[in-house]
């Protein structure tokens, strides 16, 4: 059982008030708070062993590289990878994207198809359409019903042996669909694709075990899931990352370097280039430990409850329409009140201490696939509470009697 | 005729009236609902501002040596903030436009709608208001 007054406690941001009025932070989706512990961890950096790392025969430098190398240890353990060094880390999923898009640039041939889905991010979606641009490659779609689900059967009809990629999120960030990603990968797999996940919205509610998933790259950044921004990671198979030419040129990925001829350093440094964020990576491992002390299990069970205890109470009010009704979603609820537009809503809420996201959550096709200008998105986390939800409830009941 | 200077005092007085900020927005919102505020035949796609979060419309067009400006928007409560803004630089020169600023709506409560990284359209609005004004004053000449 999780003891909510407790964690709450771990977040100094939470005892603040917005506009005179205890915060209700309900955008949780778009970054997640965080904790005493991580924000120590990011002190104790900066207080205490600042250094550049991999380069420095002084104590810092090597207190610091420890550190940092551990942070990567941490992010293995956590994924479940075979190796550390499969852990590339990055400044987050965006970059790490396209990282994996830059590199299946030398790959793919004109004619190659690479698949993405109707729920992506457009972070998701722009680096492949930029590939195809490059390579010739083509860009399909799996569509999705009106559930926001991805439709399963087409993306069947869709493979073939032209497939060279399959580009799907775990969960979806809009709508908070959980993808049946192990189908995906399978089905991919069978047809010789490549599959890479965005696991920026999964990773702050569930564990995933990439050799389990047999998944070939998996993506996400640390803000969502109690870290700080500007970190995350790509994890990709040995082989694929060992098939793929370096991302960025600078220091810190170069073997040797003459004017003639560069070799490149091993995994993972052949994709770090430049100083990294030092701070950010070892934040990054400390964020995951916090949360697994916590135990993912016991999160996902209480985000379920808030989940569905804020489902039952915003359909309490008439004329709130939810978006993204699958069976398996997550703390997420996006939805709308008739006739009013969710900028309106989200406007008055703020004026309550109440923030969520309106707008179209960079996921366009969605919004344009419901013929709406976006949703209010609330998306619940482990440190928020029912009351938090009853307020909520109470803002967009009031929202809508001042705005109709 | 009023000048702008005075409409923006007379508007700061009306919302001195309001105790909280829910009266505030709820004249911005009644606002927003009565205006007819934009012929249909000029609500195109050419005289629309991306806000990315709602849409703006503009049109703008001279009488004798005065513009009139009429606007609208998806959402309900940047159409009550055109409505203030529109009543402030409708009908009136294009110097007197270009000479106006907005520091008015810092005083009644609504500075936030006027940030630039919102994502409403009103900051480009304004932008386009003003450029309507310098055409028109180069026109005038
Ligand atoms: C599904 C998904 N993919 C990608 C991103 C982009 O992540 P970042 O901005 O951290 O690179 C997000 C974040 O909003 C997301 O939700």
């Amino acid at each position: 059982m999780l003891d909510s007054n407790k964690i709450r406690a771990d977040f100094p941001i939470l005892s603040r008030k917005v506009n005179g009025k205890p915060l209700v932070y309900f955008d949780n989706a778009a970054t997640s708070q965080t904790p005493q512990q991580v924000i120590d961890v990011i002190v104790d950096y900066y207080s205490n062993y600042n250094a550049n790392i991999h380069r420095g025969v002084h104590t810092l430098s090597q207190e610091a590289t420890d550190k940092y190398e551990n942070a990567r240890n941490t992010i293995q353990t956590h994924f479940n990878a075979k190796h550390a060094y499969e852990i590339i880390l990055t400044s987050g999923t965006t970059e790490s994207i396209n990282l994996v898009a830059h590199g299946f640039a030398s790959i793919l041939d004109k004619g190659d198809e690479i698949i993405v889905s109707a729920l992506e991010h457009h972070s998701n979606i722009v680096p492949w359409q930029i590939l195809c641009e490059k390579t010739g490659a083509i860009l399909k779609v799996i569509p999705m019903n009106l559930e926001g689900e991805l439709e399963m059967d087409s993306y069947s009809e869709l493979l073939s042996d032209k497939t060279k990629l399959v580009f799907v999120n775990h969960i979806s960030n809009a709508l908070g669909t959980i993808n049946p990603i192990e189908s995906i990968i399978e089905q991919a797999h069978k047809v010789g694709a490549a599959v890479l996940i965005d696991g920026a919205q999964a990773c702050p509610h569930v564990k995933p075990d990439v050799q389990a998933l047999d998944v070939d790259f998996y993506v996400t950044s640390a803000h969502k899931v109690c870290g700080p921004t500007g970190i995350g990671m790509l994890y990709g198979k040995e082989e694929w990352l060992t098939k793929l030419p370096p991302y960025q040129g600078g220091g810190e990925m170069i073997d040797e370097v003459s004017f003639e001829k560069t070799t490149y350093a091993g995994l993972p440094h052949k994709f770090e280039a430049g100083t990294p964020n030092i701070c950010g990576g070892i934040a990054f491992g400390a964020a995951l430990d916090y949360m697994n002390a916590i135990g993912f299990d016991t999160i996902a069970e209480y985000e379920n409850e808030l989940l569905a205890y804020g489902t039952k109470r915003l359909l309490e009010i008439e004329g709130l329409k939810i978006y993204g009704t699958s069976k398996n979603k997550t703390s997420v609820i996006s939805f709308n009140l008739k006739g009013i537009h969710p900028y309106d809503v989200g406007t008055l809420l703020d004026k309550m201490g109440i923030a969520v996201r309106t707008g179209h959550h960079c996921a366009q096709p969605i919004m344009t696939f419901y013929n709406i200008p976006g949703t209010v998105r609330a998306s619940f986390a482990f440190y928020n509470t029912k009351e938090e939800i009853d307020a909520l409830v109470e803002g967009v009941k009031k929202s809508k009697m001042m705005l109709s | 005729m009023q000048s702008i200077q005075e409409i923006q005092a007379e508007i700061i007085e009306e919302f001195a009236m309001f105790e909280d900020w829910e009266e505030r927005y709820q004249y911005m919102i009644d606002l927003g609902k009565d205006l007819p505020l934009i012929e249909t035949q000029f609500k195109t796609d050419d005289n629309i501002i991306k806000g990315c979060q709602s849409k703006v419309w503009v049109h703008a067009e001279l009488n004798d040596d005065k513009i009139a400006f009429t606007a609208d928007s998806d959402a309900i409560i940047t159409k009550g903030i055109i409505a203030i803004l529109i009543r402030t630089f409708s009908n009136q020169h294009p110097k007197a436009i270009l000479e106006a600023n907005t520091v008015f709506i810092d005083d009644i409560g609504l500075k936030e709608h006027l940030s630039p990284t919102r994502a409403n359209g009103l900051v480009s609005m304004i932008k386009q208001l003003k450029m309507y004004a310098i055409a028109y004053q180069t026109q005038l000449k």
